[in-house]
C-alpha cells in the first residue's frame, strides 16, 4: 500500500515514508545525489537554488534537536523556506486535530511537511490525506520507521566501506523499541549486504525479528565476531517501565561496547550511533570518541542525504 | 533520423585554439560543462598546453526546469577550484542553443566566487536563443528547424549530430 503512496503513476518518489516498498534504484539515487551535495559544504556559497520559492514545514510532534536541525539545515541549503513546528502533543491527539493541523498549513501554501510523531503511521496517515502537490517525509513514527536516518547511515557506511556486498552489520541494543533498526535492516537488505546480526537480551528483541532475514545474538562477543560495521543503538530509557533490563550496570556489562568487546570485531571495523548516546550505557565514551567512531560524520552526512530526499520528492515529473 | 554533419571536428577546435592564444597572458580557468563541454574543455586545455586542471560543471542543480522535470538522476559532481574570485574563466560548451544551460553554469561559477570575466567558447552556434547570451568564440554556425538537435558524440572520435525529433 505505501509502494503506491510513495511513488507517483510515473514512477517518481513523491513521498518519503518507510524504506520498506521503495525500489533499490530509488536507495540508490538517494546516496548518489547526496554524494554530490556534499561537496557543496565545502564552497563559498553553500546554497543551491532548487527549492526557491518551495516551503517546507518542520511538524514535529515528538521533540528532536539533532533531526529536525539537519532537516532544517537541508532544506536552507536547498533555498527554500522554512517553518519549524513543535504542535502540544495533548491538544492533537485526535486524529481529526491532526489532520486540521495539516489543512492549516497547506491552506498557507506549503509544499513539504516533514513529519514526526510518536504514533506509528502518522505521517503515512498525513500522506494518504493531503492533495498531489504536497509531499510528506517521514523523520520518524513510533516504533516504526525513521527512513531518512537509515539513509544516512547507509550512505556513512558507503563512505567508509566502499561497497556493500561482502559486509557483515551488527545492530546492539534496544531493537523492540527502535523504528531506526527497522529502516536500517530494511535498506541494508535491499542493497545486499552479505549479513546482518541484531545483538540484545532476549526481551529487546522483537518476535520473529528473524522474517526479516537478520541472525539474532544474545551474546555480544558472539554477534560482533569478525563484523565489519556496529550499529549501536540507544537504549530508550522512557520506555523502559516494564523491567526490560535488570539494571543499567548490569546491561552495560552485558551489552556495552568497550575497548575491549570491540576487540572481536574486525580490525577496521566501523562504529556508528544514531544519538543521542548515552554514554556509560551503551557504548564506552573511550569508544564513542575513539579513531573508528564515525558518530560525527554521521551527523554530517545526514544533511546531505535529507537534501537528497527533498529534492527527490520535491523535483516534476519522472526520473526513473 | 539521425544524420553526421560533414565537418571534422577537430579542424573547428584548431580554429577555436588558435583564437584562444591570445588569452593566455591572462592566465584563464578552463571549464567545460559536462559533459560534451568537459571533453572539448580538456582538448583546448592541452592544447593551450595550460597547466592548471580544467574544472567542469554539471548543472543539473542549477536548472530552470527542476519544477518541472526533476533532478537528473545522473548528475555528476561539478568539480572547480575552491576559488574562482577575479579569475578570468573561459567557459567551454558544445552547443549554444537557447542560453539556459550558459545561464545556469554562470549562477552556479558566481556561488564559487567573483569571477574577473567570463568569456564563453562554443563548438556550435544555432539559432534558438532564448535569452541574451552570446558566444566569444565558436567553431561553426548552424541554422535549424526547431526540431531539430545537435549533438556532440564522443568522448572518441568526436562528431556532430543532428537528430530530428520529429522522425
Amino acid at each position: 500500500m505505501s509502494r503506491d503512496l510513495q511513488y507517483t503513476d510515473n514512477g517518481k518518489l513523491r513521498h518519503f515514508l518507510t524504506i520498506e516498498d521503495l525500489r533499490k534504484e530509488t536507495l540508490e539515487q538517494i546516496l548518489s545525489t547526496a554524494d554530490k551535495f556534499t561537496q557543496f559544504g565545502q564552497r563559498e556559497i553553500k546554497k543551491l537554488p532548487l527549492l526557491r520559492g518551495h516551503t517546507v514545514v518542520n511538524l514535529f510532534f515528538e521533540n528532536s534537536s539533532r533531526t529536525r536541525t539537519t532537516f532544517e539545515i537541508a532544506a536552507k541549503r536547498l533555498s527554500a523556506d522554512v517553518i519549524n513546528l513543535n504542535p502540544d502533543t495533548s491538544s492533537t491527539s485526535k486524529g481529526e486535530t491532526l489532520l486540521d493541523t495539516v489543512d492549516i498549513l497547506e491552506a498557507m501554501h506549503t509544499d513539504l511537511f516533514i513529519i514526526r510523531h510518536a504514533k506509528s503511521g502518522v505521517a503515512e496517515l498525513i500522506a494518504q490525506h493531503v492533495p498531489d502537490h504536497v509531499h510528506i517525509i517521514n523523520a520518524g513514527d513510533g516504533q516504526h520507521a525513521h527512513p531518512t536516518q537509515a539513509m544516512l547511515d547507509m550512505f556513512t557506511i558507503r563512505q567508509y566501506k566502499g561497497s556493500f556486498h561482502e559486509l557483515r552489520v551488527t545492530i546492539v541494543g534496544d531493537i523492540l523499541h527502535s523504528r531506526v533498526a527497522r529502516s536500517q535492516i530494511h535498506a541494508l537488505n535491499s542493497l545486499g549486504v552479505h549479513e546482518i546480526r541484531v545483538v540484545a537480551p532476549n526481551s529487546l528483541l522483537p518476535a520473529q525479528i528473524e522474517r526479516l532475514g537478520v541472525h539474532t545474538y544474545t551474546d555480544l562477543l558472539q554477534g560482533l565476531d569478525g563484523v565489519d560495521v556496529i550499529i549501536m543503538l540507544r537504549l530508550q530509557k522512557e520506555r523502559m517501565h516494564n523491567a526490560y533490563i535488570p539494571s543499567e550496570q548490569e546491561y552495560f556489562n552485558l551489552y556495552g561496547l568497550t575497548t575491549d568487546s570491540l576487540a572481536a570485531a574486525a580490525d577496521d571495523a566501523i562504529i556508528m550511533h544514531p544519538g543521542p548516546i548515552n554514554r556509560g550505557l551503551e557504548i564506552s565514551s573511550e569508544v564513542a570518541d575513539g579513531p573508528r567512531s564515525v558518530i560525527l560524520p554521521q551527523v554530517t552526512n545526514g544533511i546531505a542525504v535529507r537534501m537528497a530526499v527533498m529534492a527527490m520528492t520535491l523535483g516534476g515529473a519522472s526520473d526513473v | 533520423m539521425t544524420k553526421k554533419i560533414d565537418v571534422e571536428v577537430s579542424t573547428l577546435l584548431d580554429k577555436l585554439a588558435t583564437e584562444l592564444t591570445p588569452l593566455l597572458p591572462n592566465n584563464p580557468l578552463i571549464i567545460g560543462i559536462h559533459t560534451g563541454g568537459s571533453w572539448l574543455a580538456e582538448i583546448l586545455h592541452h592544447r593551450l598546453a595550460i597547466n592548471e586542471a580544467c574544472g567542469s560543471l554539471d548543472i543539473s542543480f542549477y536548472r530552470d526546469d527542476f519544477s518541472r522535470i526533476g533532478l537528473n538522476p545522473q548528475v555528476k559532481a561539478s568539480d572547480l577550484p575552491r576559488d574562482v574570485s577575479e579569475r578570468q574563466i573561459l567557459l567551454v560548451d558544445d552547443v549554444l542553443h537557447t542560453g539556459r544551460t550558459i545561464r545556469a553554469a554562470m549562477n552556479e561559477i558566481f556561488d564559487y566566487g567573483r569571477p574577473a570575466s567570463i568569456k564563453l567558447c562554443v563548438l556550435v552556434e544555432r539559432n534558438g536563443r532564448e535569452l541574451p547570451i552570446q558566444a566569444d568564440y565558436c567553431g561553426m554556425n548552424l541554422e535549424l528547424r526547431p526540431e531539430q538537435h545537435v549533438k556532440l558524440s564522443g568522448p572518441e572520435n568526436l562528431s556532430l549530430l543532428i537528430e530530428d525529433s520529429k522522425s
